[in-house]
Parts: C-alpha cells; structure tokens; sequence
C-alpha cells in the first residue's frame, strides 16, 4: 500500500479552489478565442471580447473570474492500493475548500439548510463523489460551480422510444428556456442512461471534461457536434442577446440503463467554466 | 456602437429615452441587493417601516461580490440572474426605485411595472465580475450586515458598462436581440 497524507490532499485541494476561480482553463480560453472570430454580430463579439478581457484581468490580477465562486465539486478516483493516513479523506477536502476560500478571498456561497438558509461562512461543505480505482494513485478534480447556471439545469425520464431525437429535442428544450440566464456561451454537459441519479452525476462528469476532449465514442462524438450545431442555431448567442455563440462545447457521458428507461441529465455551465485536475 | 453616459439617480425624463439594446455607462450611487436584502426590503414595507435608504430614482444591482483582499475596493462583483428577484421588484418599483442593474430574462408582471413606472431594467456582462469590480470606486456596507455577502452596499460606480435589456415601453432586448439575429 502507498501511504497519501490527508495534509497533501488538503493542500491540493486549497491550491486548486484557487487557482481555478483565477485562471480559467486553456480550453475554456480557446473555445471562446474561436467564439470571436467566428461571430459578426458586433454586439455578440464585443460582449464576448469583455468576457475575454474579464479572464485576463482576473489572471493578471489574481482575482475571482466570477463572484460567484461557487459550490465546490470534488471529483476524487482513489486507488485501491493507497491508504489515505493522519485522518479521513472527507474532511481533509473540506479543510482544503475551507482554506482555499478563506485565503483565496473567494465568495462564500454555501447555506446549511435548504429551507433555513443559514450561511455555512466557510464554502463548506464540498460536493463530493468518491470512485475507486485500480493502482495507487490519488487523482483529484476540482469544478467550482457556479449557481446562475446550475439553476438551469434539467433532468427528464425519457421513454426508450423517445431515442436520439428525444434526447435531442429535451437537449435544446432546455437550452432554449435557460436563455441568458446561464451566462452564455455556456459549456453543456450531457449524463445519458443509468437511474435517475447516475444521469445527473454523469452530466456534471461530462461538464467537467475539457471541451476539446470529444467522446472516445464515435456515435456520441458525432451527437456532441451535432447537438453543438444545433444549440448555436437557436441564435441565443453571448449573454442571450443574440448571435451564434450560444455555446463552446457539448460534452456526453453515457451509462447502461433499464429496458424501460431513457434518463437524460443536461447540466449547464456558464463561459466561466472553471475546473482543475491533479494527481498525487 | 454609441454609448449613452447616464448618472445617478435617474429621472424619469432620462429612463423613458433608453431604447432596448441600447449601451450606456452609469456613474454615481447605485445599491447592491439580492435574494435575502429583497426579502427583507418588502417585509419592512409590509411592516409599515422604512428601507435603509431613500429608493426613488434609485439603481439597485443585483450582486453578491466577492470579499475585498487587503487594499482592493471590492472583490469580483458581476450581476446575478435576475430572475430570483421577479417576486419583490414590482412593489420596489412601486415606491419609486428607477432602475435594476443584473442579467437574464424578466417575468411579464415585471415587464409590466417597468412600464407604469417608466423604469428600466439593465444587463451588466454575466461572469464579467473582475472587470466590473475596476469600476466601482468605493463600496460600503449600510444595512443587513448579517447577511454577508448578500448585505446591501452604497456603491460608487463610474462607466459602469450596461446593456439596456427592457425599456421602459416594455421592449425586451432578450426577445429582440435574438429574434433581429435570427432574421438575418
């Protein structure tokens, strides 16, 4: 067994709740470098080159790209041959959110209850999903998520007859009436199959792999291109004011799912959409 | 593109000329609030008491910034979706507030106190919170500082960067912007 001290997850996880809220990723940057060019409505191109120049000096300036610095998400694949020493996993990711937001000078957006709202004051607790792996490794995603986009998200239990065009249609349902809301150019990440909950879980896994990672599936690559087509045809273009840049990626995981059942998951990301890998 | 320099607070004879998707620069006082400060705002009314500051012709934007680190002003501070506001809006209209400043679509009944109030609702850039912080040049927290983040700060803005996304004859930007590229 490899031995991985909860101080080092801890720091990883600090470093990068920050890091990430500061600096958006290269292909995030790129798909909205692309946006640019590609759009000639001038409003859409200038309200995309503030977006643009807002991550510039959010980098520049080592400051939040957005006020919303949302939930943390934590995405943790554990090898089974680690054993994690000096204390649990759970907690030593909540000390680094805790850390992170306090010294990162991030929002803290979290409330204890549902229905009593009572602020948390630390960020915390984290969202976190936990898959064992083989190997001895620790390989940890940070996707802080912001809540103008989040609320937009759907979930729907298709039937199996509804198929590829059902999915389609709900797809760009959903993004039709989260209009401007989302911050658009928004990144969709699509869960397909499984239950209920493996479909939401999937449509978060899917918005935090990078954009210009297409499905290793040839039949979902080409839906993820298709379904990009079309949502930038809906002309809801950049902060919903129109023009063709209504999204900069779509990205599809899949699950096998119940003879009776279609789930399908759409959960939207705003142009800020942040996330972070490490492995230790 | 022109751009309208508008300051605070509004008149009416100022607000009724804003055409929707028309850019403007505001400068002056405007006032943070949302979700929990509306709350709050409205169950005072309802009370018969007073809000913590005069509202009429007043901008209220909708944010929750960011701490400031040491020497900053403000943290990041760009608008939230308005839409979690529709609830409270038209009975602020109602006691004289002149404008919103936030992002994302408004509900009808909204639509429809901007007109009989000749208000105006605008979009700042969603996300764009680290360049919007640049043009806030003082921020203090005057009321409901429990609330932290969500606490209602008088702010001092200068070229504050706005879309004009509902006018006050009701014409929504959000619908129109779209429809004018889809009809290209």
């Amino acid at each position: 067994m490899r031995e991985v001290h909860v101080s080092d997850i801890t720091r990883e996880i600090k470093e990068m709740v920050i890091s990430c809220n500061y600096v958006l990723a290269d292909d995030i940057k790129d798909g909205l470098a692309t946006g640019v060019e590609s759009e000639d409505d001038k409003l859409a191109k200038s309200l995309l080159s503030q977006i643009i120049e807002n991550s510039e000096i959010a980098a520049r300036e080592q400051m939040p790209i957005c006020q919303d610095t949302g939930m943390a998400v934590i995405f943790v694949e554990l090898g089974r041959k680690v054993a994690i020493v000096g204390g649990g996993l759970e907690e030593a990711i909540n000390e680094g959110v805790r850390q992170g937001y306090k010294e990162g000078y991030l929002r803290k957006s979290v409330v204890q209850d549902p229905l009593n709202r009572e602020n948390t004051k630390d960020n915390t607790p984290a969202i976190l999903h936990v898959e064992l792996t083989e190997g001895e490794q620790v390989k940890l995603t940070v996707a802080p998520k912001g809540f103008g986009s989040e609320n937009m998200s759907t979930l729907k239990m298709l039937k199996p007859a509804d198929g590829k065009e059902g999915v389609i249609d709900f797809v760009l349902d959903s993004v039709e009436k989260a209009g401007g809301n989302p911050c658009p150019p928004i990144v969709v990440g699509i869960g397909l199959g499984g239950t209920m909950e493996k479909a939401a879980l999937l449509a978060k896994k899917a918005a935090v792999r990078p954009i210009n990672q297409p499905s290793v599936n040839q039949f979902y690559q080409q839906l993820e291109e298709e379904l990009l087509t079309k949502i930038n045809e809906l002309g809801i273009g950049p902060q919903g004011f129109g023009g063709k840049t209504t999204a900069i990626g779509v990205n599809i995981e899949y699950y096998p799912t119940h003879i009776a059942g279609l789930p399908v998951a759409v959960n939207i990301n705003c142009h800020a959409t942040r996330h972070a890998t490490k492995t230790i | 593109m022109n751009i309208t320099e508008l300051t605070t607070p509004l008149k009416e004879e100022v607000t009724s000329k804003l055409k929707a998707g028309d850019l403007v620069e505001i400068t002056g006082t405007i006032y943070s609030a949302r979700d929990a400060a509306h709350k709050r705002f409205v169950e005072s009314l309802q009370k018969g008491e007073k809000l913590p500051f005069d509202i009429k012709g007043q901008v209220i934007y909708y944010v929750g910034p960011c701490p400031a680190k040491p020497g900053q002003i403000i943290g990041s501070a760009g608008p939230t979706t308005s839409g979690r506001m529709d609830k409270y809006t038209p009975q602020l209209l109602e006691c004289g507030l002149k404008a919103m400043i936030g992002k994302g679509q408004r509900n009808q009944k909204v639509i429809d106190s901007i007109v009989a109030n000749k208000g105006v609702y605008f979009s700042a850039v969603g996300g764009a919170a680290a360049l919007i912080a640049k043009r806030i040049k003082k921020s203090e927290i005057i009321a409901y500082d429990d609330l932290g983040a969500e606490g209602v700060r008088k702010m001092e803005v200068e070229k504050l960067p706005l879309i004009v996304a509902v006018d006050s004859n009701g014409n929504d930007f959000y619908k129109q912007g779209k429809n004018n590229y889809l009809l290209k």
